[in-house]
C-alpha cells in the first residue's frame, strides 16, 4: 500500500470509565464497516488485542484520571497521537466517580478496601482536559452514536463536527416534544443541558437528567430558581446537578454554592 | 342538518353568506380534504398539550379539551359541551409545517473529479392546516412577507405555503396570555383563510358557522351539506368571538413598545431579565413568526456524497451570532435584548410591522416564566397590567 492511500490509523484508549462510550463504536453496527474501510484499527482492545504501535492519526480517548500512573499515561497517549478526541462524560467531566471531589477520598479508602494501603488513587477525578490538550471533546453519558460517526467522519474529511453546544430544549422543540416542566411540572436539566443526545428523555415524558453536562450557556442557578418555585428543592437540586458530569464547571460551582448556603 | 340542505359549492369571496355545518359536515369536510391529496393536520391532544398533528377526522381532534395557560405553565382542562376547538394555541404552529425543523436543501456527489448535485426531494403533499387561530392566520402573513422581502426566497417553503389549505377557527376561551387584542390579530379569524369557522354549541346544537374564503374553500364544501346562516346564527357567532375578546385582558401597545424597547438598549432591566433567561430558546422555537434557520453540511465516511440541511435555530444559541473569532451576543442579556428588541421594534424598521402576533406562545412556553409583556412594561417604567 502506498503511502498516499494509506488509511488514517485509529486508537481508543479506556482510562477511568465503564466502557459504555468504546461500545458506542462497536454499536455502529451498519456503519462499522465503512469505519473499518476508512480507518485502520491500530489500537482498541476492546475490539482486538491485535494492535499496531503508534503514533495514530486519530485517538479517541474515554474515561477520566484518577491515578498517579494514568496522570503518566494520558501523556505518552497525547504524544503518540496526531488529533486526540475524548469521549464521554468521564474523559470531558470527570464523570460520575468525581464524586470524590466533593468528599473526603482517604475516608472512602478505609470503609471500602479491607487493606487501603494497597491503593493508590488520586484525590480527584478530572477529565482529560485538565492533563493534556484537546482537539475536541464529544459529550454525552454515554455519547451518542450519531455523533461519534459525525466526529469521525469530519476527521476523516477534514472538516469541523457539526456538534452543537446548545441546550436540550432546541433538540425537544425540533422533535415536538411537549415541554415537561411547562406542560406536566416535572423538574428537568434540559434548559441547561448540551444537546446531542435528541432530548432522550423528555421525548418519553421524564425531565433530562444533564447527561451530557452544561450547554454553552448554562445558568444552572437561574434554573434552580425556577425549580424551587415550581417545588424542587435544594437537597434536590444539589442530587440534580452532581450525576455524570458534577464537576463541570457550571454544575459543579451550583452545587457547591446550594451546599454551602443556609437552608 | 335542518333547513336548506346544500350540496354544491357556495359562493366564494367576501360577503359571502356564511353556511352552517354541524359535526358530521366538519368531519366529511376533512376526509375530503384528505381525499383531494392534503396532509390534513390539526389539534390533538397528547402529552397532557394539544398539539398539530395528523388528523383522519374529527374523531381526532380534541373534543372536551380546553387549557389553562399562565407564564411558564400549561394544563389541559376539561370543558363541559364538547367543543372541538375549546383549547387555545399549543406549543406547535403552523411554522411547524410550512418550514419544518430539518430539512435537506440539496446533496451532491462526487463524480471523477467533479460532482453532481441532486436539488431537494420532490414536494411532500400539500397540507392542510384545521383549526388555525387568527393569530396564526397573522403569523402565516408575517412569514410571508419576510419571505417575500429575501432576495432569494426559498422556493420550497413558498410551493408549501402557497399550496397549503388553511381552515381557520375563532377563539372561544382565550388564554391568560393571550393578547391578540392588542396586536389586532384575534380572537376572530382574519383574512387569509380558505374557511373560517366559529364553533357554537348552544341549546341550538353542535354546529358551525363557516365563512368562505376562496374558491378552494368553496370547493371543499362540495361534499358537504351545509345550510344559509341564519341571523340568530350569526349573532351566536358574534357573542362567542365578543365574548372572547372580553375575556382578554393583557396588554401590549405594539406602537408604543416599538419606541419604548428603541429607546432602551441599555436600561438595567435587561440585566434582570438575564438573571432570570435560561438562554434555552425556547421562546424563539414556539414563537410562530421566528424565522431564522441554520445549514450543516453532512458527509458520509467515504466522502462521496454530501448534504446540506436546514434546521431552525435561535438567536439564543452562541453560533447564531457567530462571526470569526468569536459570538457577538456573548451573553444571555444581548441575546434576550436581541429578541426581545427584533420581535417588537426593529421588526418594524425591517419589515414595517410589529413580529408579534399575540399568541403568547412565549410567555406560557419559557421554562423560566419570563413574560415579554411585563418586560416591556418594566421597561416602559410601568407596572404590567397583567404581569408580576
Amino acid at each position: 500500500m502506498s503511502t498516499a492511500t494509506r488509511r488514517p490509523t485509529l486508537a481508543v484508549w479506556k482510562f477511568a470509565s465503564c466502557d459504555g462510550c468504546q461500545l458506542t463504536l462497536l454499536d455502529c453496527e451498519d456503519e462499522l464497516l465503512a469505519i473499518a474501510d476508512a480507518v485502520e484499527v491500530a489500537y482498541f482492545l476492546e475490539a482486538t488485542r491485535a494492535t499496531v504501535e503508534g503514533p495514530y492519526d486519530l485517538s479517541l480517548v474515554e474515561g477520566s484520571v484518577t491515578t498517579p500512573a494514568d496522570a503518566e499515561r494520558i501523556r505518552s497517549v497525547r504524544a503518540a497521537s496526531r488529533r486526540l478526541v475524548t469521549i464521554g462524560a468521564c474523559a470531558t467531566a470527570g464523570g460520575i466517580q468525581a464524586l470524590r471531589n466533593f468528599a473526603d477520598v482517604e475516608e472512602y479508602l478505609g470503609i471500602v478496601y479491607a487493606t487501603p494501603s494497597y491503593i493508590e488513587t488520586l484525590s480527584t477525578s478530572t477529565p482529560i482536559a485538565a492533563h493534556v490538550p484537546v482537539d475536541f471533546e464529544l459529550r454525552g453519558c454515554p455519547i451518542d452514536r450519531g455523533q461519534l460517526l459525525e466526529v469521525v467522519n469530519a476527521f476523516l474529511n477534514g472538516r469541523a463536527p457539526e456538534i452543537r453546544a446548545h441546550s436540550v430544549c432546541v433538540e425537544c422543540k425540533a422533535r415536538g416534544n411537549v415541554c415537561v416542566t411547562v406542560a406536566h411540572g416535572t423538574a428537568c436539566l434540559g434548559p441547561i443541558t448540551h444537546a446531542g443526545c435528541g432530548a432522550l428523555c423528555p421525548s418519553y415524558h421524564r425531565g433530562c437528567y444533564g447527561c451530557f453536562g452544561p450547554s454553552e450557556s448554562a445558568d444552572p442557578r437561574a434554573l434552580g430558581d425556577e425549580l424551587r418555585r415550581r417545588g424542587t428543592d435544594d437537597v434536590d437540586l444539589v442530587r440534580m446537578l452532581r450525576t455524570f458530569n458534577a464537576a463541570a464547571d457550571a454544575f459543579r460551582a451550583e452545587s457547591t454554592r446550594l451546599e454551602r448556603a443556609p437552608r | 342538518m335542518d333547513g336548506r340542505t346544500g350540496r354544491d359549492e357556495p359562493d366564494a369571496g367576501r360577503g359571502t353568506p356564511a353556511v352552517v355545518v354541524d359535526v358530521d359536515g366538519l368531519d366529511r369536510m376533512i376526509r375530503g380534504l384528505a381525499r383531494a391529496g392534503y396532509r390534513v393536520v390539526g389539534p390533538v391532544a397528547r402529552d397532557g398539550a394539544v398539539v398539530l398533528d395528523d388528523v383522519d377526522g374529527v374523531a381526532d381532534l380534541p373534543a372536551g379539551v380546553g387549557d389553562e395557560q399562565d407564564a411558564g405553565r400549561y394544563r389541559l382542562t376539561g370543558v363541559a359541551g364538547g367543543a372541538l376547538f375549546a383549547h387555545t394555541v399549543g406549543p406547535h404552529s403552523a411554522r411547524r409545517f410550512l418550514s419544518p425543523p430539518r430539512r435537506t436543501l440539496w446533496s451532491a456527489a462526487r463524480d471523477g473529479d467533479g460532482f453532481t448535485v441532486d436539488g431537494p426531494a420532490a414536494d411532500d403533499p400539500p397540507v392542510a392546516l384545521v383549526g388555525v387561530r387568527g393569530c396564526d392566520l397573522a403569523a402565516i402573513a408575517v412569514q410571508d412577507r419576510v419571505r417575500q422581502r429575501s432576495p432569494h426566497p426559498d422556493p420550497a417553503c413558498a410551493s408549501a405555503r402557497a399550496r397549503a389549505f388553511v381552515v381557520a377557527v375563532d377563539c372561544a376561551r382565550p388564554a391568560s396570555t393571550c393578547f391578540c387584542t392588542s396586536t389586532g390579530t384575534g380572537p376572530a379569524a382574519g383574512p387569509g383563510h380558505d374557511l373560517a369557522l366559529t364553533e357554537l354549541t348552544d341549546a341550538h346544537g353542535h354546529r358551525f358557522v363557516v365563512r368562505v374564503g376562496s374558491d378552494r374553500g368553496a370547493a371543499a364544501l362540495a361534499g358537504v351539506p351545509w345550510r344559509p346562516a341564519t341571523a340568530a346564527d350569526l349573532d351566536a357567532a358574534a357573542r362567542v368571538v365578543g365574548d372572547a375578546a372580553g375575556r382578554i385582558t393583557r396588554r401590549l401597545d405594539p406602537a408604543r413598545a416599538r419606541d419604548v424597547l428603541a429607546a432602551a438598549p441599555e436600561h438595567p432591566h435587561w440585566d434582570d431579565v438575564a438573571r432570570r433567561c435560561l438562554s434555552c430558546a425556547n421562546c424563539t422555537l414556539v414563537c410562530p413568526t421566528c424565522f431564522c434557520t441554520a445549514v450543516e453540511d453532512v458527509t458520509d465516511l467515504a466522502g462521496g456524497h454530501a448534504s446540506r440541511v436546514e434546521r431552525w435555530d435561535s438567536c439564543f444559541t452562541l453560533d447564531h451570532s457567530y462571526l470569526h473569532g468569536g459570538a457577538v451576543r456573548g451573553s444571555t442579556r444581548s441575546r434576550y435584548r436581541q429578541w426581545l428588541t427584533h420581535k417588537l421594534s426593529t421588526w418594524w424598521d425591517q419589515f414595517g410591522e410589529t413580529g408579534c402576533v399575540g399568541c403568547g406562545r412565549c410567555i406560557a412556553w419559557c421554562p423560566a416564566g419570563i413574560d415579554l409583556v411585563a418586560e416591556v412594561a418594566a421597561i416602559a417604567g410601568a407596572p404590567g397590567e397583567s404581569g408580576p
